[in-house]
C-alpha cells in the first residue's frame, strides 16, 4: 500500500526501518517479562543437585523428569494422593466453565436483544460491579455458604464463581454487533426465542464464547480461596490449593522444591496452550470491549 | 400471569446469572455493610454497636493508620497507574509493528498474567530467596555489590518494592489486550484528516487522535488496572510467607481483613475494613469514569 500518507504507520505490513526503535524498547520488556515465564519450565526438570547448585544456574543442563515423577508418587500428610486434587480441579474447572459460558451468554442475549423494563439498569449494575473484588467480601461469603449448607461440597468451589460481571459485559456488547434484522427475520421463519439463541446467537459469538471460557478458566484453575475458606475435607480440595501447600514448604524440604516446580509448570501450561489457541478470537472480542 | 407470559423467555435467560449475581456479590456486599455496624466474633450471633468498629479503625487500629492505609495507597498509586501507563505504551507500540512479532510479543507480555500469584509464588520465592542460593543473592554477590545475601522477602525495607515489581510484571492482562485491539482498531483515516489539520509528531498523534478515538477502551483498561490492583493484595503474604507480614511491610487492606476476619474471628470490624475497602475501589473507579466516561 504505497500512499503519500506518512503519519500513522499502526498496524504495518511488513518491517521498516523506523520500527527499529520500539523493538529496542519492547526487547528489553520481554525479556523481563518472558524469563519467570522460561524459569518455570527449566526449574521444573532440572535434578536435585542442580536445584541447589551454587552458584544459581537459570537454565537446565541435564533435564530429568523426577520431579514430575515424585510428583505424582506424593500424597499430602492427611493421605490424599496428588492425583486426586488434580482429578478434583478438572472436575471443577470444567462445571465451571461449561455453566458461566451458558449463564453469560443467555444473560447477554436477553440485556443485548430483549426489550424490557429493568434492561438498562440491570447492565449499569453489571458495570458497576466490573470493579468487585471477590478478597473484599471473603468473610460474608463464607457466612452464606456456611447458611446454606454448601461448606465441604463441591458446589462452594463451583456456586462462587458463576456470576463473572466482565463476562457478562463482554458477550453483551459483542451481541450489540449483531443486527436486529437478522433475529426478526428469524422470528418471521416462526423462530422461538430459544431456537434463536441456539440456532443464530451463540455461533455468531464464538469469539466472545472464547473469550469468557479463557478468563473463566484463569479465575476457577488458579482458584486457591475456595479450598482454603469453604472446604475442610482434604479429599475435596483442588491442585490450586495442594500446590499452594507445596509452595509454602519450599523452604523446609529438599525434595520439596523440584515438586513445586514441577506443580507450578503444570498448574501454568493450561492456561498458555488456551490462550495460544483462541488468541486470536479474543483479541476479535477486545475490539468490542469498551465502555461507553 | 400476562407478564410471565410476555416475557416468559426472557426471565428463562437472565434468571441463572440474576441469581447467581445476587447470592455471591449482590448479598455478600449487603451482609459485609451490616456487619460492619456490628460486634460478631462467629460464635455468638452479632451485636449491632453502631459506627463503632468504624470509630476503632480511625482512632483505636495504629497498624492499620501507620502500615496498612499508608501501604494500600502506595502500592495502588504505583501498580495501578504504573501498570495502566505501561499497558498503554506497549499496546501503542505493539501495533506500530508487524503482525507476527506482535503477537509472539503480545502473547510473552500476556502470560504473566496467567499465572496468577499462586504458580508464581514458588519462583519468585526462588529467585529472592534469602540465601546465597538466590538468584538474586548470587547475581549481586557475584557483581560484587553485596558481600552477605539479603533477606529480600523477610526484611521490611525490600518487601513493598518486590510486591511492587512483580503485581507490575503480572498486570498485562485482559485491560492491555482491549488497549491493543482499540489501538490497532482506529480508522486510519481518522490519522489522515488529523495531520491534515496541524497534528506535527508522534506524541500530538496519541494525544489529540489516538487515546480519543479509544477512550471506551482506555475505560475499560482502566477499570481492569484497578481491580488487578485491589485482587493482588495477597501477594505480600504469598511471597513472605507470613500474615501479618514482616513489621506489617507488605500488610494491604486484604490481609488486614484476613487478619482480623480468618485469625483474631472479629468479622464485624474486618467486614468495617472491607467496606472500607470497596469503597476505595469505588472512588478510584468514579475517578477513571470522570477522565475516560462520556461528559454527561
Amino acid at each position: 500500500m504505497a500512499s503519500s500518507f506518512h503519519g500513522s504507520k499502526i498496524n504495518p505490513d511488513r518491517f521498516d526501518r523506523s520500527q527499529i526503535k520500539f523493538f529496542l524498547f519492547l526487547m528489553p520488556m520481554m525479556v523481563f517479562m518472558g524469563l519467570p515465564i522460561v524459569y518455570i519450565f527449566s526449574h521444573a526438570f532440572k535434578p536435585i543437585d542442580e536445584l541447589f547448585a551454587y552458584p544459581p544456574r537459570f537454565f537446565v543442563e541435564k533435564p530429568t523428569l523426577a520431579n514430575f515423577v515424585d510428583l505424582f508418587n506424593m500424597s499430602d500428610t492427611t493421605g490424599v494422593p496428588m492425583s486426586r486434587y488434580l482429578f478434583n480441579s478438572i472436575i471443577v474447572t470444567v462445571v465451571v466453565v461449561a455453566l458461566t459460558i451458558a449463564m453469560s451468554t443467555a444473560a447477554a442475549y436477553a440485556l443485548s436483544k430483549k426489550k424490557f423494563k429493568l434492561k438498562a439498569l440491570l447492565f449499569e449494575i453489571n458495570t458497576v460491579a466490573l470493579m468487585f473484588v471477590p478478597i473484599a467480601v471473603a468473610i460474608p461469603r463464607y457466612l452464606l455458604i456456611d447458611n446454606i449448607g454448601l461448606l465441604d461440597s463441591f458446589w462452594a468451589h463451583i456456586l462462587p464463581l458463576l456470576a463473572m460481571p466482565v463476562g457478562l459485559f463482554l458477550v453483551k456488547q459483542f451481541i450489540d454487533q449483531i443486527p436486529d434484522s437478522l433475529i426478526e427475520s428469524a422470528r418471521m421463519d416462526g423462530a422461538s426465542d430459544y431456537i434463536i439463541y441456539w440456532k443464530i446467537i451463540l455461533p455468531l459469538v464464538k469469539p466472545a464464547i472464547a473469550t469468557i471460557a479463557i478468563l473463566s478458566f484463569q479465575a476457577v484453575w488458579n482458584n486457591v480461596e475456595t479450598s482454603t475458606l469453604f472446604v475442610n475435607d482434604e479429599s475435596l480440595k483442588t491442585f490450586a490449593f495442594f500446590m499452594s501447600t507445596l509452595a509454602s514448604q519450599t523452604g523446609n524440604s529438599v525434595a520439596g522444591q523440584g515438586m513445586a516446580a514441577a506443580a507450578s509448570l503444570l498448574m501454568f501450561v493450561p492456561n498458555l496452550i488456551i490462550f495460544i489457541i483462541l488468541q486470536s478470537q479474543v483479541m476479535n472480542t477486545m475490539a468490542h470491549s469498551g465502555i461507553k | 400471569m400476562t407478564f410471565f407470559k410476555k416475557h416468559h423467555s426472557t426471565l428463562v435467560f437472565l434468571m441463572p446469572y440474576v441469581l447467581m449475581f445476587s447470592l455471591f456479590i449482590i448479598i455478600p456486599v449487603a451482609i459485609a455493610i451490616g456487619l460492619s455496624f456490628s460486634y460478631f466474633n462467629a460464635i455468638e450471633p452479632p451485636s449491632f454497636n453502631g459506627l463503632e468498629n468504624y470509630v476503632n479503625v480511625l482512632t483505636q487500629d495504629s497498624v492499620f493508620m501507620r502500615n496498612v492505609l499508608p501501604n494500600t495507597l502506595i502500592f495502588a498509586l504505583i501498580v495501578g497507574p504504573g501498570g495502566y501507563i505501561l499497558s498503554f505504551i506497549l499496546a501503542w507500540m505493539l501495533a506500530q509493528i508487524p503482525r507476527l512479532p506482535r503477537i509472539i510479543f503480545a502473547l510473552v507480555l500476556y502470560s504473566p498474567s496467567m499465572t496468577a500469584g499462586i504458580a508464581m509464588a514458588v519462583v519468585w520465592r526462588i529467585i529472592f530467596s534469602g540465601d546465597q542460593t538466590g538468584y538474586l543473592n548470587a547475581l549481586l554477590i557475584n557483581l560484587g555489590v553485596i558481600y552477605e545475601p539479603l533477606q529480600f522477602l523477610q526484611s521490611p525495607n525490600y518487601l513493598m518494592t518486590i510486591m511492587i515489581v512483580v503485581t507490575l510484571w503480572g498486570s498485562m492482562g485482559v485491560g492491555f489486550l482491549a488497549m491493543l485491539s482499540g489501538v490497532l482498531n482506529i480508522n486510519t483515516e481518522i490519522y489522515e484528516a488529523g495531520y491534515i489539520d496541524g497534528i506535527k509528531n508522534r506524541f500530538q498523534e496519541i494525544i489529540y487522535i489516538t487515546i480519543p478515538s479509544m477512550r471506551p477502551q482506555m475505560l475499560f483498561g482502566a477499570v481492569m488496572a484497578i481491580v488487578t490492583t485491589f485482587q493482588a493484595g495477597a501477594i505480600g503474604v504469598q511471597l513472605s510467607g507470613a500474615n501479618p507480614t514482616p513489621q506489617y511491610a507488605g500488610q494491604l487492606m486484604v490481609n488486614h481483613i484476613e487478619d482480623y476476619g480468618f485469625i483474631r474471628y472479629e468479622m464485624g470490624y474486618a467486614a468495617a475494613i472491607s467496606v472500607l475497602l470497596l469503597l476505595f475501589i469505588y472512588l478510584f473507579s468514579k475517578l477513571a469514569w470522570r477522565l475516560f466516561g462520556d461528559n454527561d
